[in-house]
């Protein structure tokens, strides 16, 4: 896949539509290409991180360690991002990301998506919007379980 | 050293001084025929007088021209003689010079190795080098002419004169009548020049010295933001030096200008009062040609005596500052450094220490009153606070310093009078930066064995005439004639008995210190010659075969794309798909593929010419748009750019005139950049569109007519991918990888070094890895290695040449806890029966030693069994207390 294609799928997911194609091709450039395959951890809980993910292709579950073991929390696929709470508040990875299938990502850097970001406000509503709406998700879970 | 320049060059090259002095001497009579031919030529063959032709002489007759002719031939040929004399003595006292420069360096040389070591605290490496390298060199040149110069130059004044004295005593009154001027004032002048090439002398030393500072401390002027500060201290010197230069070269030319002016007034008293007796017919006309012919050739013999006594008044100086500063006191002497006993024995007694003391150049004793035992075979641990004085014992027990006070013995033997023969070979010590020198691992590992040559080197007849003049020359400049060649290995005391068996307990050795996986890594890096290895080199081929099979599961397959020469490599830089092969030397450095004509023909043959332009283009102007607006020096630059900030002005100026005019209007340097670009891009890498299916099919075109045509002469120059074959420029790794790791696979070269790891286990080949990591270059100071294996390493060496006694000081304080453990258990196990001294920067790991000293304020203040002392209230209590 050429750089051409990456910025055109990069243009498609949300947290990059606003962002010049030049800039874009440069953010592509400058990011990893990274192929996970089925069953390989993109990350674990707990880890020290670096690197937040874009899932170009594929599936991956979230999963989290809990007391009784691994509970899967959530699915991602295609555009979606995941590892970013690591690197914006420099904490230890608060999930594990496991590749359902074979997995295509572009790894961005901490240096790169900080960049990016203070370059691109539009980029972190974005982001923050995307933080939202996991809360948001997150909220409904706890109130389910609370619930039952 | 001889006390002045005059008594060391007497000492030592007293022959070639009276050679060349009499060879002076003899040239002389020759020198005195050649001023008189000439009046003769003049006066007799030219004029006629005072001779009847045809003449007589021996027997023979002479007409006018013949007697002219042969005169004149005669006068060739003692132009030849004296230019033959000069020759020699030019050729002999360079000779003479130049030995004496080789010995002074080696004596001051051998001096620094004798220095006791408080003077290195004192004495900067720059201001050493800058000794031993610039200041002597001019003494070269001034040796050879101490006594020569003298002889020859005042000689020929002194003939030249006598001619011109013979002829007319007036006229050699007159041609040397200032000469008392000069002898008054040109030496009150050159005083003064001479403070001032002391001065400068002392400031061109501190210059050095700070050069050698910025150098080392290169790290902190970046960490503090001081380069201005350090630009300003430098140009505060530099002023300085300038300075005190440019007030020598005033005075110098003061000098030069009184000499030449006097010098000139010989002439004008020749053209006048000569003038007159000759209108006089007191004078005749050839005499006085003659004369001032004569005296023309006065001025140079006299400048070159002036010449020599401002080079002598500058020798002298230098020696006199460089050789105060190689007299420290207390320095070691070279019987007990050289000396080489019959025999060296194990170190069996006891070392015991009464009263000891030791002061550091202040006067502060840093060690006051210790007194202790070490019974032979014992190990201690040495433990106490910074500054109590626990470094200092580990260095007087291993005489790297000598007490100011008490007595240090060993049996009843001084340890400081213990020739360096017996403490180095039979005492090791490892400080806490053991230093590595710019050679192999190996190399490192066996320094400790090196005392003395062992086993000749072999040498083919011509090598060995050839050695043999080299060592009679080293021995006539004092130098030492040993033979670096030579192995110096002194196997026995490593415990084995030749090279083949030396290597295993080498590996041994690296165990022990837990520094196996890391040679191990860097063997996987390493290149071997394939001539001198061909067991290894088949055995890596068994690994790569093997290394293959594995590669069939289609987990890993994807993680490496093997090299195959009908297929184009999306992991390799389109230049290493090209040749197909690693480049050898220079000639097809990937860098510089595009400026190569056979390459060029290649891909005109190929038709890819074009397609690479067009490639080039397409590179530069992605380039050039990702790139415009960054800052200059963005990491960016440096880590995917093919194109570095300033150049991108010119790609966009290149890139608007092919936009312009085609890329026919390109000059050909400007194609050669072009070209360039393309062949740096890795398509799977860099993803820059650029390698079409056509493009790959005629790049494959081209690999194949590049190999079937490589003329022969540029056969060496690359050595191209064979699956049955050792690639000699390629490492182990690569050689067994045999392609490329495929780009953006998570973990991939992980998990393929885990997998050749275990093919490598398989074929029991993990040794002759580490065998080849033992050639790895460490670089200058180990800086290719981390500073904790260069801590292992030194501790390996003392390990290797199984000293009687090991003195550790804070050896493994940067090692990690868990490597640390491991390394002490397994060195005490491998010492059991010797003696171990280890000062420890953590009291709590003296629990694995039979006996502990505990040092406070330069004394020993508590001993005994760690179980013992570790009581409420005691020293080492406390120590533990506040790790």
């Amino acid at each position: 896949m050429g750089l051409n294609e990456e910025v055109e799928l990069m243009r498609n997911i949300p947290l990059f539509a606003k962002i010049d194609p030049p800039k874009l091709k440069l953010l592509a450039f400058a990011s990893e290409r990274m192929i996970f395959s089925a069953g390989q951890e993109l990350f674990h809980h707990g880890d020290h991180g670096d690197m937040a993910y874009i899932i170009i292709e594929g599936n991956a579950e979230i999963a989290i360690d809990t007391p009784t073991g691994e509970m899967t929390v959530a699915k991602v696929g295609k555009n979606d991002i995941v590892g970013e709470i690591a690197i914006l508040c420099d904490v230890p990875r608060t999930a594990t990301v496991r590749a359902i299938d074979q997995v295509t990502t572009l790894a961005i850097s901490k240096d790169l998506f900080f960049q990016m970001i203070s370059e691109y406000p539009q980029m972190a509503i974005e982001i923050m919007r995307e933080l939202a709406q996991r809360l948001e998700h997150s909220n409904a879970l706890l109130r389910e379980a609370k619930a039952s | 050293m001889e006390k002045n320049i005059y008594a060391y060059i007497l000492r030592y090259s007293k022959k070639q001084q009276i050679v060349i002095t009499l060879i002076a001497a003899v040239s002389l009579p020759f020198l005195y025929a050649f001023y008189e031919l000439p009046k003769r030529i003049i006066n007799e063959a030219i004029q006629g007088k005072n001779v009847t032709f045809p003449l007589e002489i021996q027997g023979i007759s002479f007409d006018q021209i013949t007697y002219l002719f042969t005169l004149c031939g005669l006068f060739l040929a003692l132009v030849l003689v004296n230019q033959g004399f000069k020759y020699l003595i030019n050729v002999y006292k360079g000779l003479s010079g130049e030995r004496m420069l080789r010995r002074l360096r080696y004596d001051l040389y051998s001096r620094v190795l004798r220095f006791p070591q408080p003077v290195f605290r004192k004495m900067s490496q720059g201001e050493i080098t800058q000794m031993i390298n610039a200041e002597v060199e001019p003494l070269g040149g001034f040796i050879g002419d101490a006594f020569s110069t003298p002889a020859f130059q005042g000689g020929t004044l002194l003939v030249i004169f006598g001619f011109v004295l013979y002829q007319d005593v007036w006229l050699a009154a007159a041609a040397i009548m200032f000469y008392p001027v000069q002898f008054y004032v040109i030496p009150k002048l050159q005083r003064k020049v001479n403070l001032l090439a002391k001065t400068r002398v002392r400031l061109v030393r501190g210059l050095s010295e700070r050069l050698g500072e910025t150098v080392s401390g290169v790290q902190e002027i970046h960490a503090s933001n001081t380069a201005r500060l350090e630009l300003a201290g430098i140009s505060r010197r530099l002023g300085d030096i300038f300075e005190t230069r440019f007030k020598i070269f005033l005075w110098k030319f003061i000098i030069k200008f009184i000499n030449n002016t006097v010098n000139q007034m010989g002439p004008f008293f020749f053209y006048s009062v000569g003038g007159y007796f000759v209108i006089n017919g007191r004078l005749e006309l050839g005499t006085l040609v003659a004369v001032i012919a004569a005296n023309k050739d006065l001025a140079a013999p006299w400048k070159e005596l002036l010449n020599y006594y401002q080079r002598r008044e500058d020798a002298r100086i230098k020696y006199d500052q460089v050789t105060e500063q190689f007299e420290p006191p207390a320095m070691m002497d070279e019987e007990t450094q050289l000396a080489e006993p019959e025999t060296v024995t194990a170190l069996r007694g006891a070392i015991s220490a009464s009263a000891v003391r030791l002061e550091d150049d202040t006067g502060h004793a840093t060690i006051d009153g210790a007194s202790f035992r070490i019974e032979p075979g014992e190990h201690i641990a040495v433990v106490g606070a910074g500054g109590s004085g626990k470094d200092q014992l580990a260095a007087l027990l291993a005489r790297l310093v000598v007490p100011s006070g008490g007595s240090l013995r060993l049996d009843d033997l001084k340890l400081e009078e213990l020739p360096e023969a017996v403490t180095g070979r039979r005492i090791g010590f490892v400080g806490s930066s053991a230093y590595m020198f710019a050679t192999t691992v190996r190399d490192n590992l066996t320094y400790g064995l090196k005392h003395r040559p062992l086993i000749p080197a072999e040498y083919d007849p011509d090598d060995r005439a050839a050695r043999t003049k080299w060592e009679q020359e080293a021995a006539r400049a004092g130098n030492s004639i040993d033979d670096p060649n030579a192995d110096w290995i002194d196997y026995q005391a490593a415990g084995v008995t030749d090279a083949t068996a030396l290597t295993p307990r080498l590996l041994e050795v690296l165990r022990i210190v837990d520094l196996e996986d890391d040679i191990y890594m860097l063997g996987l890096r390493g290149t071997i010659d394939p001539a001198g290895r061909p067991d290894l080199t088949d055995l890596i081929l068994k690994a790569r075969a093997e290394f293959q099979k594995r590669l069939r599961d289609p987990e890993l397959s994807q993680l490496v794309e093997v090299f195959d020469v009908e297929r184009f490599n999306e992991n390799a830089t389109v230049g290493e798909n090209l040749l197909f092969g690693r480049p050898v030397g220079d000639t097809f450095n990937l860098d510089q593929l595009a400026a190569h004509p056979y390459v060029l023909e290649v891909l005109e043959i190929a038709g890819l010419t074009d397609d690479m332009l067009a490639a080039g283009r397409h590179v530069a102007s992605t380039m050039v748009e990702l790139f415009a607006d960054l800052p200059p020096g963005h990491e960016f630059f440096e880590r995917y750019a093919f194109i570095s900030h300033e150049d991108l002005p010119t790609y966009q100026a290149l890139l608007a005139r092919l936009g312009r005019e085609g890329a026919g209007a390109l000059k050909p340097e400007e194609r050669t950049i072009l070209l360039s670009l393309p062949f740096r891009v890795a398509p799977a890498r860099h993803r820059l569109d650029m390698a079409t299916d056509d493009f790959k099919a005629k790049l494959l075109k081209a690999r194949q007519i590049f190999s079937d045509n490589l003329p022969h002469d540029l056969r060496q120059a690359v050595e191209q991918f064979d699956e049955k074959r050792y690639t000699a420029a390629a490492s182990l790794q690569d050689n067994i990888l045999f392609g490329k790791l495929a780009y953006g696979h998570a973990r991939g070269s992980e998990r393929i070094g885990a997998v050749m790891s275990e093919v490598i286990a398989t074929l029991a080949l993990r040794d002759d890895v580490i065998e080849v990591g033992l050639d790895h270059h460490v670089g200058i100071g180990g800086g290719r290695l981390s500073s904790v294996q260069r801590q292992k390493l030194g501790i390996a060496r003392a390990i290797l040449k199984r000293p009687d006694l090991l003195i550790l000081n804070e050896a493994t304080a940067i090692i990690d806890g868990a490597s640390e453990a491991r390394i002490l258990e397994k060195l005490l196990d491998e010492f059991q029966g010797r003696g171990v001294v280890w000062v420890l920067h953590r009291a709590r790991l003296a629990n694995h030693f039979g006996r502990v000293l505990v040092m406070q304020g330069g004394r020993i203040v508590e001993e005994g069994n760690y179980s013992d002392l570790d009581g409420e209230g005691s020293v080492l209590h406390e120590l533990l207390q506040t790790e």
